[in-house]
Order: structure tokens, then C-alpha cells, then sequence
């Protein structure tokens, strides 16, 4: 039995040590915000937070997860600029069918949490891991550009 | 922007089991049925009205073009498609399948505007597979709102008339005092209002009017129609994470299962060990699923299937399978070998499928001769969400949950394969994550329900790894174009010899076929209106050695790409601006009859409401021109490149501007892309969908490659079948809607015809930046300075 803290709860998982964080979070646990891509930490899709930085889940034993933070798709909203990121990505209709885009959100919020005024440069650097293959690419980066440019309201 | 609800969080123990946690639109069917209960819903969907006033609910059938055309035509009862509350909620069905083309936002809300309903009280439900109560569901072509736009504006019509007279009645006064705005209906002199709510009930026992006698809105009227304001309808499901897609189907002690299927096309298992298998922790059962010989069709391939308890587990006892495999007649399928047969094939004369004039004697006279061949290999769709299906059976009812475009084939398959009747499949439709095609073929439902049934119903989840995904995929098929022609003294073309050569879209479905289809030939190879008096269209044989199947946009991709790089390379030859040498082979504005080009299937549209609109085709082509500044000074290593298409009833011209580095870098600051769709119901989400399908062409062209070795795909993962990411996409789309007449217009499609002309605009300004010429695609590699 192995514990962790997702989303700010504990939980016990009875699945092996080396099994990859995503498939705890998909199949053990329901939550399938956290997508599957490629599997092999190529695509993004399934991107959470670890003790706030962005991590690919697909490759991450749940072993190494022991006793950190992690946070999915489902509270991002819990994190002031989680929703504003969302708030973004709605007034610019950034989704198209919207598969990528729990780990295009989650990656732009550590973006925005480490960087609050990212270039472009800085937007291709964070963002280039994340494959959109409806190509919502030149909205993302409007939508995190005008996160950047949005106050933090408390939620 | 609204509050963001919270997710309740779903228990290690908890599986979310009850059954409907699985709906999308978040009102279930059983859900909806009990709010017919609670609530006293009334005008409700589920019971289509029996008897109309003119006539029954199923289209005409003596029309053969368009919507008529297809399996089960169109439906536009409003008892099917629409419910209201007794709260005033509107629920709208959808039939079409949402993979990012925004149409459960779009035809919903086509049927609203009529309506008049508030857009705050609509909800989307999906409707399940059942092309006979909702008509044609097969979600391709670029057709759901070209095909559902006015069958749509009559359902909302003639739901919001049945409101208006069972006003008038209560309030007894004729119907033309009344009239229906957001949620109401009003009657003006008094002030009266009642809300639909309230009038539904009543509003339900009333006949559905005549169409003869709907009163559609007059375009002035339209409310959301053409506006684009309206939010995709599941933006906040998708941003909390809540939205579901196929993948994400959970059902109670659902088993999780991964194929190993034959890695060649027509392979088979020849024997197994799955001891090892069997061992890894979680593994319940390794099931082995026949083989069926080519051609595919819409079957499984069939391979051996491990069944655990989650899909990690999975994953890890397929890998642990020993299998060895018979390869069957394609185990030689070498992708080197076979681009040599088709450029070997199109260098000698073909079947002819169009000859206008003499092109042998023209070719002997002109003063100037060219010719060139392009390659277009395989590609993969790869959708972000690989296939995947869910499929339980209890009481011999099977139903299946998938990520399907094709929800009437599913349940027709599900039902061969199950050697059930059709009425006891029912198929749910999930959102999508991507199409692009490869969800059209529902060979994975079919594994899913195979396996429920190998477990005695239990319910069984196929997910489909990446691997599996571009290894056994229905591919985007590899074409050689070979292209000839002569220009007189003047530099004009007077000969045009074009042969297109790739294995068709048939082969899937029918032994040897080795021609090009109409509708391959129609995606704009012969239908190439062009002002050449001598022009003649040959298609060689090809053999297909692994399933060809649809990719967005099809056969236009190869088929573009070559006729466009071409036309760009006369132009050059004689010494002209491409943008003009293009206009003056386009031609004077003209509306030719596509039959006149030997073109028969004109996308199965009529060829006297569509006709081939050369004035249309220059207009997109002038207003890209005009908006990317064509002509203006670029610094060394920049350039800009042109290229028009006509696909899909659509006109797009494409401009797109790149540099290229001393290192033979490649970048793209800007496209500009000029659309004529014709009516533009949401502009919102065309502009969406060109600048998805400008970024699917960049991919396609400059690192599309899917080859095969030894019977087998060579790429396995994003690592090896690369996609446009981010930092190497088109800096800036932008996207001109060219405006017509207004919606008197027939619709053109917009999913699909952006990306047929992105390829040879790119390979156009790659040559105006450096003078290299790309006939091979993808572009990868070929600039690059240094060899790496």
C-alpha cells in the first residue's frame, strides 16, 4: 500500500511501486482529466503538478511521488492563476477538441506560476513539450499572454 | 466568466459505475427520461412524431445529391431533436460527433436560433448511434452543417411555431399576434407573456406544422447564427478536466484491455505463449480474436488481447506475450521499394481518366516543356486520443461507449461481429479527442465488444496505445504525381499531362482494386479548372499493401501539393509572379459544370447548386494576396509562397511567408489564409478550424512520414512520427472569411479544405526564399545545410 496526496487528499493505492502516476490517477483513482498521449513523455497530455513544477505522469513510477504534493486538471481551479488560465482558455475559445488541453493548462499555469510575464520565447520554451494536434498553438499562446496581462481576483 | 464548479473527487472504491456518470452532455438518457418524470417534460425528444401534416419524417428519396444522398438522408422532426422542461430548459440533441470541430456547439445552436431559445437554457445531449431516427451520422466529409444547417433551422422552426400556437390558443388569438423571443412568447398588444416552460405540455399534443408552412427567420433576424459569440458548448468541461472522451469510460468491474495485433496487413497469430503473461500482477486473461483476411473493411485485425485490472497491467502482460506471427502477402511491403513502382508506374501511360483536346500533338508543338514528379507518403491521423471503446453486453443487449465518427457503422459491425440484430446494439457516443478520419472505422468498438462477449458480457475497455496507433492505423495512402506540360512562346500553358498514381481507398473495402475512386479522382486531380485547352488526367495502377483509409482532407493533400508546386514551377519557367501566372490559369470568373471536367461525383453535391466557381476560386485567391502583402520586399532567406484549392465545396487560397536560416533552418512568421465557405454559421469556429487545419498541413509537410519495412511501420511514437509542436508552428494565422452573398448561398465545408493547400504554399516559398525546389515530401532534412 502506497500513500499519496493528490489534489490536497490523501489516498492509499494498492497497485505496484513502479506503476506510472497516470494510471493510478486514471483507473485507480477516476481521475481521467489527466490524459494519455504517448506514454512515453512526448506529448504533454498527461501533465500534472508535483510540488508545483510540471510533470509528465505517463513516466513517473508512483514511488518517486511519496510524500509530495500533487495536483491534477480537476483542482487546478483551486490555484488563483489554475483559473485564471481557464478563464483565458475559455474567452478565447483556445479548445478545439480539447483532449491536449488539461496538460496545455496545467503546463501554462507552472508557466505563469514561475514566469508572470513570459515572452515568446519563454511561451515556446514551456509550451513545446505539449503537442496540440487540432493546432490550438497560436491561441494558446494569445490566451497565456492575456493571462499574464489579467490581475489575480481572489476566487 | 462563470464560477468553475468543483469535480467531485471519485474514491479508490468508488468507481464512478452508475451508468450515468458516462454522458456527456451531462443529462443521460435515463437521466433525461427521469426529468420527463419529475418534472413533467413534455414537448419531449425520444418520440418522433408519426404523423406530419405534408408529409413522413424521412426525407425525399428522389433526390440524389447532398444530405439525400446519404445513408438515411436527413431528419428534421422536432420531437426528435428537441425537449423542453417544464423549468424552460431546452435540451437539443446533436447526431454529429464532436472532435474539435465545435458542432455540438454549431448545430445546437442553429436549432436555438430558430427556436428562439436562450442560449443559457439549452443543453446538448448526444444522440447514440440510430442514423433511421436522426438521419446520416457518419461525421466526415466537411458535411455536418452543409448537410444539417437548413433540416436544423426547420427543427427549431417548427418547434417554435408548435410554442407560438399553443400561445395563441390559450390567449385565443390568431397566431400572427404572437411571437416568440428568448424562452417566451409574447403577445405585443397586451403585453402578455408565457414562458416555454410553461407552454411546452401543451405545445406537445399540437401537430408538427407542414415545412411548407415553417416561417424560417430572415438572416436579419438570426440571434446566434453568424454572429460567433456563442461559447463552445463544452469549453468548461474540457477545462476543469470533466469533459469525457472514449478513453475515459469507466464502468462497474470494467477490465482493461490492450491488442497485440499482426504487424503486417493480412498477418496473423501463428501461435502464442501467454505464461508470462499471466504472471504480471493484475492480468485476468489473454484472449486470442481471429484474424479476418484483407480487405479490412471496417473489421478487426484481430491478434491477442490481454485483459487486467488496470491498463498499466495491461500493457506490461502484452509485452510479456511471446507471439510469433505469420506476415502474410504484405511481409514485403518496403516503402523505398514501393516509391520506386509508382514513380516506374506514372512514367508510363495510364488509364485516362479525363482528355480534353490532343495533348500528345500539343506536347510535340509547344515551345516550352516541363515536367516533374512529387512524392506524398503514408500518414498516420494520430489523434491525441488514441482509439479507444468500451463495450458491455447484459440480457443480450450489447452497448458500446466510443469516441466514434461513424456511430451507425459501429453499431452495424458491433452487431455482425456480435451476430446480433441491430436493435440490440446501442452505441453511445463520446466527445472525441481528434478524428481526422481515423475514427470513421470502428474496427476498435468491434475488438471491444468481441472481448465483453469473450467475458460472458462483462464490461471490457480496448484502449489503443500510441504505438498501436501509428502502427495500425487505416493510412493516409503514398502517392507519386507526375506532371507534364508545354507553354507556348508567350509562356502560357496550352498542354497539361497529369498522372496521379496511389493505392485507393478501395482496397480497403473490395479485392484489387487498384484505380483511384471518383471521389479520390474528384479531390482535385480532375476537376482542375484550369484554362488549358490540351489536358489530359491518367491514373496508373497501384496495390495497396496495408489498409488505406481517410486522413482530413484525403487524396486533396497529394493531389495539391504536386498541381500547385507545379503551377508555381511554370511560372517560374516562364519568368511570371505566381500569383498572376495562377489567376491567368484559373481563368476568367466562370461556373462550370463539374461533369464537363468528367468529375461525376462533385463530392456527392448537385452540380447545378455547386458548380466549379472560378470567379469564387480568384476571389480567395486576390484577397490572400492582397492580405499577406504579396509583392513586398523580404530580406534574403525570406520569401512568399502561393497556392489555391477547391475541396470540399470550399474556396481557400493560401499564402504563406517563411525564412530560412544559413543553417537551412526552417521558419514560418506568417500564413494568410483567405476561406470561402459560403455562409458562415459560426465564424468563430470556422477561423478555429482553418488555423487547426493550417497547422495540420505545416505537420504534414514538413515532418509527415509514415514507412513501412519488411510488411511492418517503422515509426512507433511521437519521437519517430514528429508533430508540429509550438516553437516550429506558424508564428501568425490569419484568417480572412471572404463574405458572399448571404445565406441564400449553399454551404461549403470547413474541417477539412485548408489543409490540401498549406503543403505546396510552404514548398512555394521555401523556392522564392532559397530557389530549392521540395518535390518529396516531408520537407525534413532536405534543407539543412550540414547533412544533419
Amino acid at each position: 500500500m502506497i500513500t499519496l496526496t493528490i489534489n490536497g487528499k490523501s489516498r492509499q493505492i494498492n497497485l505496484a511501486a513502479d506503476t506510472p502516476l497516470l494510471w493510478v490517477l486514471r483507473d485507480a483513482l477516476g481521475l481521467t482529466g489527466t490524459k494519455f498521449g504517448c506514454g512515453i513523455a512526448f506529448c504533454g497530455a498527461c501533465t500534472v503538478h508535483l510540488d508545483g513544477e510540471p510533470i509528465r505522469s505517463c513516466v513517473t513510477p508512483i514511488s518517486a511521488v511519496v510524500g509530495k504534493q500533487i495536483v491534477t486538471i480537476e483542482a487546478i481551479n483551486q490555484d488563483a492563476i489554475g483559473q485564471k488560465v481557464q478563464a483565458t482558455w475559455l474567452s478565447l475559445g483556445v479548445p478545439q477538441c480539447g483532449y491536449c488541453q488539461s496538460g496545455q493548462i496545467m503546463t501554462a499555469t507552472a508557466l505563469l506560476k514561475h514566469n508572470p510575464k513570459p515572452t515568446d520565447a519563454d511561451i515556446d520554451q514551456a509550451m513545446s513539450g505539449n503537442i496540440c494536434r487540432c493546432g490550438t498553438y497560436p491561441r494558446i499562446r494569445a490566451a497565456i499572454k492575456q493571462a499574464a496581462l489579467t490581475e489575480v481576483t481572489k476566487s | 466568466m462563470k464560477k468553475l464548479p468543483d469535480r467531485p473527487t471519485v474514491g479508490v472504491d468508488i468507481v464512478s459505475a452508475d451508468e450515468d456518470s458516462f454522458c456527456i452532455a451531462n443529462i443521460s438518457r435515463r437521466a433525461f427520461l427521469k426529468d420527463l418524470a419529475l418534472t413533467g417534460f413534455v414537448l419531449a425528444a425520444g418520440f418522433p412524431s408519426l404523423l406530419r401534416a405534408d408529409e413522413t419524417a424521412a426525407a425525399p428519396q428522389t433526390n440524389k445529391y447532398g444530405a439525400d444522398a446519404m445513408p438515411h438522408g436527413w431528419v428534421d422532426d422536432p420531437l426528435v431533436f428537441v425537449a423542453i422542461a417544464a423549468d424552460g430548459t431546452v435540451t437539443i440533441v446533436c447526431h454529429r460527433s464532436e472532435m474539435g470541430q465545435g458542432i455540438r456547439t454549431s448545430l445546437p445552436m442553429v436549432v436555438a436560433d430558430e427556436l428562439e431559445a436562450d442560449w443559457q437554457k439549452v443543453r446538448v445531449q448526444q444522440a447514440p448511434g440510430d442514423e433511421v431516427r436522426y438521419g446520416n451520422q457518419d461525421t466526415d466529409g466537411s458535411r455536418s452543417m452543409r448537410h444539417f444547417f437548413l433540416p436544423m433551422r426547420r427543427v427549431g422552426a417548427a418547434a417554435r411555431t408548435m410554442l407560438e400556437s399553443a400561445a395563441a390558443a390559450q390567449w385565443r388569438v390568431p397566431l400572427e399576434e404572437v411571437r416568440a423571443e428568448q424562452n417566451h412568447v409574447i403577445h405585443s398588444s397586451t403585453g402578455r407573456t408565457l414562458g416555454y416552460g410553461q407552454l411546452a405540455k401543451a405545445a406537445a399534443k399540437l401537430p408538427v406544422p407542414a415545412r411548407a408552412t415553417l416561417r424560417l427567420k430572415n438572416p436579419a433576424e438570426f440571434r446566434y447564427i453568424g454572429k460567433g459569440q456563442v461559447g463552445i458548448y463544452d469549453g468548461e468541461d474540457i477545462v476543469t478536466g470533466r469533459a469525457q472522451y472514449g478513453i475515459d469510460i469507466r464502468l462497474k468491474d470494467m477490465l482493461y484491455a490492450v491488442i497485440a495485433r499482426p504487424p503486417v496487413y493480412g498477418g496473423k497469430v501463428l501461435r502464442y505463449d501467454a505464461k508470462e503473461a499471466l504472471k504480471v500482477p493484475g492480468v485476468v486473461k489473454v484472449i486470442e480474436l481471429k484474424s479476418s483476411p484483407p480487405p479490412a473493411d471496417f473489421n478487426p485485425l484481430g491478434g491477442i488481447a490481454v485483459l487486467a485490472n488496470n491498463t498499466w497491467a495491461a500493457i506490461l502482460g502484452r509485452k510479456a506475450l511471446k507471439i510469433e506471427w505469420e506476415k502474410g502477402v504484405n511481409g514485403g511491403y518496403d516503402s523505398d521499394v514501393y516509391k520506386a513502382e509508382l514513380e516506374a508506374a506514372a512514367r508510363k501511360p495510364g488509364k485516362v481518366v479525363r482528355n480534353d483536346g490532343d495533348i500528345d500533338a500539343a506536347l510535340k508543338t509547344a515551345a516550352k516543356h516541363a515536367e516533374a514528379e512529387y512524392y506524398a507518403p503514408h500518414l498516420a491521423q494520430a489523434p491525441m486520443e488514441p482509439p479507444a471503446a468500451t463495450a458491455r453486453i447484459i440480457k443480450g443487449h450489447c452497448e458500446v461507449w466510443a469516441c466514434t465518427q461513424a456511430p451507425q457503422a459501429s453499431r452495424k459491425y458491433v452487431a455482425k461481429w456480435l451476430k446480433l440484430p441491430e436493435d440490440k446494439v446501442t452505441v453511445h457516443v463520446t466527445l472525441l479527442g481528434g478524428g481526422f478520419g481515423r475514427k470513421s472505422k470502428p474496427d476498435y468498438v468491434v475488438e471491444a465488444a468481441l472481448l465483453s462477449q469473450a467475458m460472458n458480457g462483462k464490461a471490457v475497455k480496448v484502449t489503443w496505445t500510441r504505438e498501436d496507433d501509428l502502427q495500425h492505423s487505416y493510412f493516409h495512402t503514398v502517392s507519386v504525381e507526375r506532371l507534364e506540360a508545354g507553354l507556348d512562346d508567350q509562356g502560357k500553358p496550352v498542354a497539361w499531362l497529369h498522372r496521379t498514381v496511389a493505392p485507393t481507398l478501395s482496397s480497403t473495402f473490395g479485392p484489387d482494386s487498384r484505380h483511384q475512386a471518383q471521389a479520390e479522382l474528384g479531390m482535385g486531380v480532375i476537376n482542375v479548372p484550369f484554362a488549358i485547352p490540351n489536358l489530359r488526367i491518367e491514373n496508373p495502377e497501384a496495390a495497396a499493401h496495408t489498409r488505406i483509409g481517410w486522413f482530413r482532407s484525403v487524396s486533396n493533400i497529394p493531389h495539391a501539393f504536386a498541381i500547385q508546386s507545379f503551377v508555381a514551377e511554370l511560372a517560374a519557367m516562364a519568368a511570371r509572379d505566381p500569383k498572376d501566372f495562377l489567376l491567368d490559369l484559373i481563368g476568367p470568373p466562370r461556373r462550370i459544370d463539374p461533369r464537363t471536367l468528367s468529375d461525376t461525383w462533385n463530392q456527392g453535391e448537385s452540380p447545378e447548386i455547386y458548380p466549379v466557381d472560378t470567379g469564387r476560386l480568384r476571389a480567395v485567391v486576390e484577397t490572400a494576396a492582397r492580405e499577406a502583402g504579396w509583392g513586398r520586399t523580404l530580406a534574403k532567406g525570406q520569401g512568399l509562397g502561393i497556392a489555391a484549392h477547391y475541396s470540399f465545396v470550399t474556396y481557400i487560397a493560401v499564402v504563406v511567408e517563411v525564412a530560412v536560416d544559413e543553417s537551412g533552418m526552417l521558419s514560418i512568421p506568417r500564413v494568410d489564409v483567405a476561406v470561402d465557405c459560403g455562409p458562415q454559421v459560426n465564424p468563430e469556429r470556422i477561423r478555429s478550424q482553418i488555423e487547426g487545419a493550417c497547422i495540420m498541413g505545416v505537420s504534414l509537410a514538413t515532418l509527415g512520414e509514415i514507412s513501412f519495412k519488411e510488411g511492418a511501420v517503422i515509426q512507433d511514437n511521437f519521437h519517430t512520427y514528429q508533430l508540429t509542436r509550438m516553437d516550429d508552428a506558424p508564428r501568425e494565422i490569419r484568417v480572412h472569411l471572404v463574405h458572399n452573398s448571404g445565406f441564400d448561398t449553399p454551404l461549403g465545408g470547413v474541417g477539412e479544405p485548408a489543409v490540401p493547400p498549406i503543403a505546396p504554399a510552404l514548398c512555394n516559398a521555401i523556392y522564392a526564399a532559397t530557389g530549392q525546389r521540395i518535390r518529396q515530401l516531408p520537407i525534413r532534412g532536405q534543407l539543412l545545410k550540414d547533412g544533419a
